[in-house]
């Protein structure tokens, strides 16, 4: 008995047609189920995105974005991806840094404070900001005295697409920067490097393709946002429209054409996210 | 150092500016709105509270938000643990590309799933035609958001059970087969005591991502009220006529019936644990 007991018996009692037959036939059955549930729920609506926005031609595509509501919302959600991500990503790198590199007492309420966003209802989310700047909110009669416009404005749909998408950066970041340790930080400031050098120098190099895929799905989300935005936007067309938003409103006045079209432009940044992100855990795999 | 019972001594610089700006960040954006939440759906009058909460409208939308949730969770349950185990053991064509884009619900915004959803099921859509001559409508009924809130959840089963099944000891299943086992026997014996913590975890994230979905439902939602009015287009509504304190009140009961629902979840987590463990090995 000196063979490998397993394979040895595994020979002798080999029923003829049962340990070949049934396992193909489930195996058969198990991949049809998977392609036929996901060709159903996954690939049929992003076929649909394409085909629809391209149901009139190229030339009716096209059009579409020579609108200027259109124009206007695309603006609108390149700015606001522009203010949001930048700022997720400082906070991100701090949250990490402060919660990767150091043991203190609250550390893990301070985490489940980064993680309520992913919990929490997107109107929720939205809803928060409206009570506090909203017309009857906390700072809703001041914020009026004073002139300044938050909710319905920019700067709400702002703070709520931050709310929202302000876990991705440190969620990515924070379990890399434990994973690796704090010995070569601890090496450079002691031999003398500064703070900066060493974050730039030692830290950033061996995060970057986890920081790099955080702030593309923070890009995506940002983006993509819905539920808070439509909240706190007040839907006031080429003013306050983002793309999902005016998505919306071409979708429920007919335009379909109109509609995917803007779709279309949110599915491919979704696919872009995607291969970004298989690419970074190859390299991931590779690292290791 | 001042701080020394606060935190452990460390030779790394920037805890005083990290900390710093993360509780400033944290608070401003998290705490305090959240205070507004909380004081603004407790500052209302009990009675008129409860007025609001128990509704019929607004019973009727937890029995869609929460009982479509949950069943959109089940079917997950179902097919997320065989799509996994169709990635994890199986090697087909097509196999590594259908596995990247199992995380294509996390990156599509909501509206753009919502709207192809509905144009895929509507009674003249691709499937929804098929769908319509069985006698079946998807779209504008509940059928449909229980179909969004699945496709919404799928990912988070499937990313859960993945690492899970590769950790099934195959040794262990062929010893069981050798020695006689049925199929069935072995399948609930040694496999299903391995995934069962990640299948609840995975039914978990799933359910607390559909309760609070809106960008995919209330398109193919019929939106009528108490039959297929989620619970977050409500919070809308009363949002719409200023009726601040309505949607916060709306909103703690939601936060509330999830959270309770998200311990009774791991309550059992901790139960099936002992239990599969301690029978199974």
């Amino acid at each position: 008995m000196a063979a490998n007991p397993a394979t040895l018996a595994h020979q002798i009692v080999r029923r003829p047609g049962a340990d070949s037959l049934l396992p193909a036939l489930l195996r058969v059955a198990l991949i049809a189920i998977s392609l036929g549930f996901l060709a159903a729920l996954l690939i049929a609506p992003l076929a649909t995105v394409f085909i629809t926005a391209f149901a009139h031609g190229i030339g009716a595509y096209l059009d579409s974005f020579a609108d200027a509501d259109t124009r206007s919302a695309v603006r609108l959600t390149l700015l606001t991806a522009a203010v949001v991500v930048p700022l997720n990503t400082v906070f991100g790198l701090a949250a990490a840094w402060c919660i990767a590199k150091f043991e203190f007492k609250g550390k893990s309420f301070f985490v489940t404070l980064i993680d309520l966003p992913l919990a929490v209802s997107p109107v929720i989310s939205g809803m928060l900001f409206v009570l506090l700047f909203g017309l009857q909110g906390w700072f809703g009669e001041w914020l009026q005295d004073h002139d300044i416009a938050i909710v319905f404005a920019l700067p709400g749909i702002i703070l709520a697409t931050m709310f929202v998408t302000f876990p991705y950066v440190a969620r990515e970041v924070i379990p890399l920067m434990q994973q690796l340790g704090n010995d070569e930080e601890e090496a450079a400031i002691t031999m003398g490097a500064g703070a900066w050098m060493t974050f730039f120098r030692v830290t950033l190099p061996k995060i970057r393709w986890g920081l790099v895929y955080g702030v593309i799905l923070c890009n995506a989300r940002a983006m993509g946002e819905f539920g808070a935005v439509s909240v706190v936007s007040g839907h006031i067309r080429g003013l306050t429209n983002t793309m999902p938003l005016h998505i919306e409103i071409l979708y429920n006045e007919y335009n379909f054409v109109g509609a995917f079209a803007v779709a279309s432009l949110l599915t491919l940044l979704a696919l872009v996210t995607l291969v970004i992100k298989t690419v970074v855990e190859r390299r991931a795999e590779r690292g290791r | 150092m001042p701080r020394s019972g606060f935190r452990q001594p460390s030779v790394l610089p920037g805890f005083g500016l990290t900390f710093g700006f993360t509780t400033f960040f944290l608070s401003a954006l998290v705490l305090i709105p959240l205070a507004a939440l909380v004081v603004t759906g407790a500052s209302m009058p009990w009675r008129e509270f409860v007025h609001v909460v128990t509704s019929a409208r607004a019973l009727g939308s937890y029995r869609l938000s929460f009982g479509a949730s949950l069943i959109a969770a089940s079917v997950n349950l179902v097919f997320g643990f065989i799509i996994a185990w169709t990635l994890v053991r199986y090697e087909f064509p097509g196999r590594k590309l259908i596995d990247a884009l199992i995380d294509m619900p996390f990156a599509l915004p909501t509206a753009v799933s919502g709207i192809a959803l509905t144009t895929v099921f509507a009674p003249n859509g691709f499937l929804g035609h098929y769908l319509a001559q069985a006698g079946v409508q998807v779209a504008y009924t509940a059928l449909g958001v229980v179909i969004a809130l699945t496709l919404i959840g799928m990912p988070f089963m499937v990313r859960t059970m993945q690492p899970a099944i590769a950790e099934v000891q195959r040794e262990l299943e062929d010893a069981a087969e050798i020695l006689g086992a049925g199929r069935l026997y072995a399948f609930r014996r040694i496999i299903l005591p391995t995934v069962v913590p990640a299948m609840l975890t995975g039914f978990t994230l799933a359910f607390a991502r559909a309760v609070g979905e809106y960008g995919s439902v209330i398109f193919i939602a019929g939106n009528l009220p108490r039959k297929t009015e989620i619970t977050p287009l409500l919070i809308v509504i009363h949002l719409q006529q200023f009726d601040y304190q309505g949607a916060a009140a709306l909103g703690l009961v939601m936060l509330g019936i999830s959270f309770t629902v998200l311990l009774a979840i791991n309550l059992l987590h901790t139960w099936g644990r002992r239990r599969f463990v301690a029978t199974g090995r």
